[in-house]
């Protein structure tokens, strides 16, 4: 881990070395695919970039920071000032149809610095690419379209990382393309990958917990099942309606075998998402949404404080109010929004008393954004949510404001 | 002009809020409806232990690295023990293999309690064949602290073996040997060796350091310096927790505070007290007992309202599960303190679970179930008019 942080710091170091060496004029921001023909699954290039004149390298990022003053059932946690992230993106084409994209993500609060995604991409026939290297599974859509400043929250959704694991990277290979025709677009993508571990049933959440797997960073050098894990999309767009996409990752995930013994039984994870994104012309109403179920075979001889079903999504409304240029940025964007998530983590009876099991959250969470420009995000959210325990007693209720800032550079 | 004026609202609006946050936050329940908190009057120090204690009990969640199982019943204090209240039927567990006061004949076959669940790859515990068993659902863990401060002399001066004052109703204390990490209380009154248990269904923990202790063996598999046995094993093994975590945990039972009742003024509630003492209900379901010297100062010689009596009754062959511990008959039950009653279905998921096995759904079913010594004050409660039994009801779950 050490070694990595020296490593990113030098180059952080370098990086800003060069750049000091540039004249500020030579650095100039590459357009973005405009939305209409870019899917979910192109958000990883779908960034803006800085490019310097005639380098085949282009650099980006991201920050994300916030205030927040939160409170559950009567106590307050005060103010709380966090520095959520800071990530880093460099891509490069390194050749004819061969390209390169890295993000590298420092999260202090974490003392982690993650990479997140560093592949080459190769690219075929626009039907067919190959990509490998460290992927971004693409399960939903916020998993690969994570990206701070592209939220009206300072939050990330509840389902997409307390149920999903975002973000959810991993070592794998795969295949992806895309085809167009008039008003319609379509993609589909392929990948195996390293995956899970027993940790998804046997962590400190005391529930079955997918992200719980993030925690062994061995899984880049050792898958735990020995057998791929398999992720793969296909969505459609069509720039009228809107896009959806449909995606399933699965595998066995646990070690079942060490140095030739047979140690434990197989047991599989399967998961499956909807997601959907539109935006409603004329009101200019921005829409989106994703929900995932996800089975877990668990044994029964074990406790059903860990589920093997689980459900959850959000969806996230944002209506823009006011465009106009405000204090002299041109086309700034006030909007009101308002995201409402749920997640159940145990879904199914007691074997005992064939009651529903709990551990289930709903959350609502209005919120007021401004945006100078499109890249930079200024957002004020108030959450409320509801918390029930694995035994459906009275819920824990969690409110309160914060205030965050999130932008591309 | 006018964003001006909208910026100027915004930064005042946005100052307003940071000065009044916690009034957008959801409030606090009334303190009489929630069992957990520390009793008033703790040091800063003490406080901490307290917070320790609360962290290792509620949010230590065991798993295979950290020493769960193999075999267990739960992952974590907290699992059973939800807001320090009743636990139901998930969190139930069974004990078997002893059926009169010569022990348990089963310890070579996993007694006295059943680890019924298994890490992946393991197998649990089968109940073996011939044992008989019984099944406990967690009690709740308020006041505890106040209960083990009651000396040996109080205690005993409610037992009444052989009935003397006749109203069929005796009562006997749970004498047992000492397990070698405990120091016996300096007011203990042993007999023959054996001291007054206090804790548990059959009271058959001398303490909380004792309940403890065996809790993290037995419900969790956590061995510890003072049993160092592994369940699954049944070789001794490196400790798996601290010294000092188990004795914030301690920390923490005994200085959890005690329920607080609600509508203690209401006249309804008030008639219903009084009834409950007519009945005979009181006669082991003991309003008021009081705590010795403690060096915790909120602790220390204090009167509290437990509604027990700590001593062992026979409760009918309908309780018999024939099974036991220590020197407690299959056919006798510790009465339970009655504090928190109300507040059970908080932590039951909405439901009542009573008696020892949660089989009672109300309470006027667990009273039903009342047999043995108790069936004058059941016969007492059933003649009762149905405003009478309401009332009775009414003060019951203002515990
Ligand atoms: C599997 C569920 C379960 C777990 C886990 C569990 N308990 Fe318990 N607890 C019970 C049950 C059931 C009883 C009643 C046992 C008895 O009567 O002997 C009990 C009794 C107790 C009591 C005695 C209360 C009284 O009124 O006499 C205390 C104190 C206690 N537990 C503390 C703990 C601590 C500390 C832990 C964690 C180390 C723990 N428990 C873990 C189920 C559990
Ligand atoms: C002879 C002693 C005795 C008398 C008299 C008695 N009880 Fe009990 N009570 C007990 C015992 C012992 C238990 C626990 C039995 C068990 O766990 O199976 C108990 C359990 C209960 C419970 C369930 C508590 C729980 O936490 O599960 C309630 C409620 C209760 N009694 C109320 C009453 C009322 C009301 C009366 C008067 C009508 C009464 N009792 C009279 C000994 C007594």
């Amino acid at each position: 881990m050490n070694k990595s942080i020296v490593i990113v710091l030098i180059s952080c170091c370098l990086f800003l070395k060069v750049n000091a060496q540039i004249d500020p004029s030579l650095l100039k921001i590459q357009p973005k695919d405009t939305v209409k023909n870019a899917l979910n699954m192109d958000a990883v290039y779908n960034r803006p970039f800085i490019g310097v004149n005639k380098m085949p390298v282009s650099l980006g990022g991201y920050v994300e920071a916030n205030w927040q003053h939160l409170g559950t059932d009567g106590v307050s946690d005060g103010h709380q000032f966090q520095f959520r992230r800071l990530t880093l993106f460099v891509a490069s084409t390194i050749g004819k149809r061969i390209k390169f994209l890295s993000e590298i993500e420092f999260e202090p609060a974490e003392k982690e610095i993650g990479i997140e995604f560093a592949a080459v991409d190769v690219e075929f026939h626009p039907l067919l690419n190959l990509r490998g290297g460290m992927i971004l599974n693409p399960i939903g859509a916020f998993n690969q379209n994570h990206d701070g400043p592209k939220w009206e929250f300072t939050d990330r959704p509840i389902s997409a990382t307390q149920m999903l694991p975002a973000t959810w990277s991993n070592v794998g290979f795969g295949l992806y393309g895309k085809t167009y025709s008039k008003n319609w677009m379509f993609g589909y993508e392929f990948y195996l990958s390293s995956g899970f571990d027993n940790s998804i049933i046997d962590n400190n959440e005391n529930k079955t917990f997918l992200p719980a797997a993030k925690q062994n960073s061995a899984r880049f050098e050792e898958t735990a099942s020995g057998t791929p894990l398999f992720t793969g999309k296909i969505a459609a767009r069509n720039n009228k309606i809107g896009e959806i996409g449909l995606s399933y990752m699965g595998g066995i995930y646990n070690k079942w075998q060490d140095d030739g013994i047979v140690i434990d039984d197989k047991r599989r994870l399967d998961v499956f998402a909807v997601d959907f994104n539109t935006t409603i012309p004329k009101a200019n109403t921005y829409i989106t949404a994703e929900w995932a179920w996800v089975n877990v075979q668990v044994p029964s001889t074990y406790t059903q404080q860990y589920g093997n079903k689980q459900q959850g999504g959000f969806i996230d409304i944002v209506q823009p109010i006011i465009k106009r240029t405000i204090l002299g940025w041109k086309d700034a964007v006030i909007n009101i929004a308002l995201r409402a998530e749920y997640v159940d983590w145990n879904v199914g009876k007691f074997n005992v008393t064939l009651t529903n099991i709990g551990e289930d959250i709903w959350s609502i969470m209005p919120a007021l954004s401004f945006r100078p420009t499109s890249q930079t995000v200024f957002r004020l959210n108030y959450k409320y949510q509801q918390q029930k325990d694995i035994l459906g007693n009275p819920p824990s209720k969690t409110g309160g404001f914060s205030f965050g800032i999130s932008t591309y550079f | 002009m006018k964003t001006k004026f909208l910026i100027v609202l915004y930064i005042i609006f946005a100052v307003a809020l940071s000065q009044s946050c916690s009034k957008f936050e959801p409030v606090a329940p009334d303190e009489g409806e929630i069992l957990d908190g520390p009793v008033e009057g703790l040091s800063f120090d003490q406080n901490r232990q307290f917070l320790a204690g609360d962290v290792a009990f509620n949010d230590e969640i065991f798993t295979s690295q950290t020493g769960l199982g193999s075999v267990f019943v739960a992952t974590s204090c907290g699992s059973c023990h939800a807001g320090d209240g009743k636990g139901t039927p998930f969190t139930t567990l069974t004990r078997f293999g002893q059926i009169d006061t010569t022990g348990n004949q089963f310890l070579h076959l996993g007694g006295p309690q059943l680890q019924n669940r298994a890490l992946p790859g393991f197998t649990p515990e089968q109940l073996p064949q011939g044992a008989t068993f019984s099944k406990f659902t967690p009690p709740a863990n308020t006041g505890l602290g106040f209960l083990e401060l009651v000396s040996d002399a109080d205690i005993l001066a409610m037992a009444d073996p052989t009935d003397a004052n006749g109203d069929g109703i005796s009562g006997v204390p749970n004498y047992n040997y000492l397990p070698s990490f405990i120091q016996p209380f300096t007011s203990a009154i042993p007999q023959g060796g054996k001291y007054i248990h206090r804790f548990g269904k059959k009271a058959s923990a001398y303490n909380l350091l004792h309940q403890t202790v065996n809790a993290y063996n037995q419900d969790i598999g956590i061995t510890s310096t003072f049993n160092p046995k592994d369940v699954y094993s049944g070789n001794n093994i490196d400790p798996e927790i601290s010294d000092q975590t188990i004795h914030n945990v301690v920390f923490y039972l005994q200085t959890l505070k005690v329920p607080i009742q609600r509508n203690s003024n209401d006249a309804e509630v008030i008639k219903g007290k009084n009834l409950f003492t007519q009945i005979q209900c009181s006669s082991c379901h003991t309003p008021m007992l009081k705590t010795g010297v403690s060096n915790i100062a909120p602790l220390s010689n204090k009167i509290f309202f437990p509604y027990t009596d700590l001593l062992l009754h026979d409760m009918g062959s309908g309780l018999d599960d024939g099974y036991t511990e220590g020197s407690a008959m299959t056919y006798e039950w510790r009465t339970p303190p009655l504090w928190g009653l109300g507040l059970s279905p908080k932590s039951q998921g909405g439901e009542y679970f009573l008696m020892h096995d949660g089989r009672a759904k109300s309470i006027e079913e667990a009273i039903q179930l009342h047999s043995g010594e108790a069936l004058q004050s059941k016969n007492n409660f059933n003649q009762l008019s149905q405003e009478n039994k309401n009332a009775l009801i009414k003060f019951l779950k203002s515990l």
